[in-house]
């Protein structure tokens, strides 16, 4: 105690390990608040989530947690509803990038084009993104369910009187309509960042060099743009694979539909699933494992990304 | 002539591609005005003429008005509380991140390197695989602490700057390498402590990154579903907007007339703040994406 409180003394002796004990003070302390709650939320539920996948952990009270191995993981492999979900998973996500993204670059290619208000319209197409997902949703439950039907009888025009969420495989193309609509103002930013950067006298010299629009759009704007391809693939496929406040509010998981000869509800993706297997079916344990396998599959996305991103960067 | 003639066609392409872009950001924009327009009318007139405008503006404030009363959303209660979780958390994630981003980066050890990759790193994990355990560990914590945890304003706050500081350390950290290391020399050597130099030298320059680590915070925070789900649970006291709306869809969903009241109700304060501030929220969001 002594020798803590000489630290304070102003000794110019004692002056640098004085300043050394402050500054390891004033480390510990500015990180701590931080630090505190990452542990709370991460480390420690991330280090015993890997630890209960090994077990028998169930959502119900039970004497005692024990270990099972790779039980869990082998079950969820041969649970068809999982499978299911990984396979719905990546055909809504193919879909959704694809069609975010081609939405996303024609309004970038509008939004940058020297239009008057060109700064309202991209505020429009943004708009979508700031609400909710759990909200969004809801709104088009509405459109799909009350709004079009009510349409078709007004119109007299028959085909739209099906309601898109009727069925499993329209349903994930609703799933992908609301996506699209959610996300692609946002993507569309990305891409204008990249038109701008597109030089002005490129374009102007190969105009007077007597290329037309459609080779200018091919030989300069499509390579230049390249390197923004790379961020907005990842951010709508890791985004895509992440999706569960639409598929809450939207279809719920459902209509029913039949897989490998069962019925199993068709538009549940893999984040609801693995919820679902842990409120619907009290497994909490073999939520877990499906948890971490996702988990693998996005790290191996970030991964790929990394090093997509990397070898543009030394191309360039 | 044909100067003159390509010059006409220039001014129409333009038009058409004016009137285009309009025609789709209207599109963009329609299903928010149809949950306006719907938002005006009885059950009976949603169903028969979802498209026309309400011939009663009067029965939007009916139907806000049982909103407001209605026991299922416990719209005005939710509003706070949604007001209060991201006010506190929003406070604590660029407070405590910008602090320690700044001895993390100020201060190298190995040990504060391998901190911050630590903290980078777990922007990978998806929250679908602490889910489970956090919950289950907020309960053991609230046990052995007497610290509410779980159904409380604390445990969600405590929640959302743990998982908010990844990013946000990341994203100061690389602003701040770009500050000069003498400014805070100089003021050290004027015999300016360390939290002082933090405080007072380090915080205000770095105003233009926490407006968009803000944003991007808040947006998720105010929008988020999934947390407030588990952490609050469904149907307790502390409900946030979201949990609201989906309590009260689970009651209602065949009276599309108090359904579509209610989501105008839960988007009027994000669409407000969009408008008011749109310019910044869209180079936040877009920035925090792409690094």
């Amino acid at each position: 105690m002594k020798k803590l409180l000489n630290l304070f003394k102003k000794d110019p002796a004692r002056g640098l390990e004085r300043d050394m004990f402050i500054q390891r003070m004033v480390f510990w302390i500015f990180l701590f608040p931080a630090l505190f709650s990452f542990f709370m939320v991460q480390i420690i539920p991330f280090s015993i989530g890997l630890y209960y996948s090994f077990t028998n952990w169930s959502a119900t009270a039970q004497p005692s947690i024990d270990w099972v191995g790779f039980k869990n993981y082998i079950d969820a492999f041969k649970d068809f509803k999982f499978l299911y979900a990984t396979m719905i998973t990546s055909i809504y996500t193919v879909l959704n990038i694809i069609s975010v993204n081609v939405v996303a670059f024609a309004l970038a290619m509008l939004a940058t084009s020297k239009l008057k208000y060109r700064n309202i319209y991209r505020a429009g197409f943004f708009l979508p993104n700031v609400i909710g997902g759990i909200i969004l949703g809801y709104i088009w439950q509405f459109i799909f369910n009350q709004f079009v039907p009510g349409l078709a009888t007004v119109t007299g025009i028959g085909a739209l009187s099906k309601t898109l969420l009727g069925d499993s495989k329209t349903a994930i193309i609703a799933l992908v309509i609301v996506s699209t609509w959610q996300y692609a103002g946002y993507v569309m930013m990305i891409y204008v960042a990249a038109l701008q950067n597109v030089p002005a006298e490129l374009l102007e010299a190969a105009q007077i060099d007597g290329a037309n629009a459609w080779q200018r759009f091919r030989a300069i704007t499509i390579p230049m743009v390249m390197p923004a391809f790379t961020i907005t693939m990842f951010l709508t496929l890791v985004n895509s694979f992440k999706q569960f406040d639409v598929n809450v509010s939207l279809t719920n998981g459902g209509p029913s539909t039949m897989f490998m000869g069962q019925a199993i509800k068709g538009t549940t993706l893999l984040a609801m699933h693995i919820a679902e297997t842990s409120s619907v079916g009290l497994n909490t344990a073999q939520a877990q494992a499906k948890a971490i396998v996702f988990f693998l599959v996005l790290v191996t996305f970030s991964l790929i990304q990394v090093v997509v991103t990397k070898r543009r960067e030394v191309e360039l | 002539m044909s100067n003159k003639r390509a010059y006409t066609n220039k001014i129409i392409a333009k038009n058409i591609a004016e009137l285009l872009t309009f025609g789709l950001m209207a599109f963009f924009i329609a299903p928010l005005i149809l949950v306006l327009i719907n938002a005006a009318k009885t059950n009976n007139e949603i169903i028969s003429h979802p498209l026309a405008l309400p011939q009663n503006w009067g029965i939007l404030i009916n139907n806000i008005s049982s909103i407001l009363k209605n026991v299922n959303i416990r719209y005005s209660q939710a509003l706070v509380n949604s007001t209060i979780i991201t006010f506190f958390s929003l406070a604590g994630i660029t407070i405590f991140s910008a602090m320690a981003a700044w001895v993390l980066l100020r201060t190298k050890t190995k040990l504060s390197t391998a901190i911050f990759m630590m903290f980078v790193a777990a922007m990978v994990i998806p929250f679908q695989v602490v889910m489970f355990p956090l919950v289950k560990w907020f309960g053991i914590f609230q046990q052995v602490t007497g610290l509410p945890m779980l159904r409380s304003y604390f445990g969600i706050i405590v929640a959302y700057i743990g998982f908010g500081s990844s990013m946000s350390i990341f994203m100061f950290h690389g602003f701040m390498k770009s500050i000069p290391h003498e400014i805070e020399e100089a003021a050290y050597m004027d015999g300016c402590g360390k939290i002082r130099t933090f405080f007072y030298i380090v915080l205000p320059i770095l105003k233009p990154i926490y407006v968009t680590i803000l944003i991007l915070n808040g947006i998720w925070i105010w929008n988020d579903f999934l947390l407030p789900m588990l952490v609050l649970g469904k149907g307790t006291p502390v409900q946030t907007l979201p949990l609201a709306v989906n309590n009260f869809a689970g009651a209602f969903l065949v009276s599309w007339d108090l359904m579509m009241t209610a989501i105008l109700m839960a988007l009027i304060p994000v669409v407000f703040f969009f408008l008011s501030a749109q310019k910044h929220i869209i180079k936040g969001m877009v920035e925090g994406s792409v690094k």
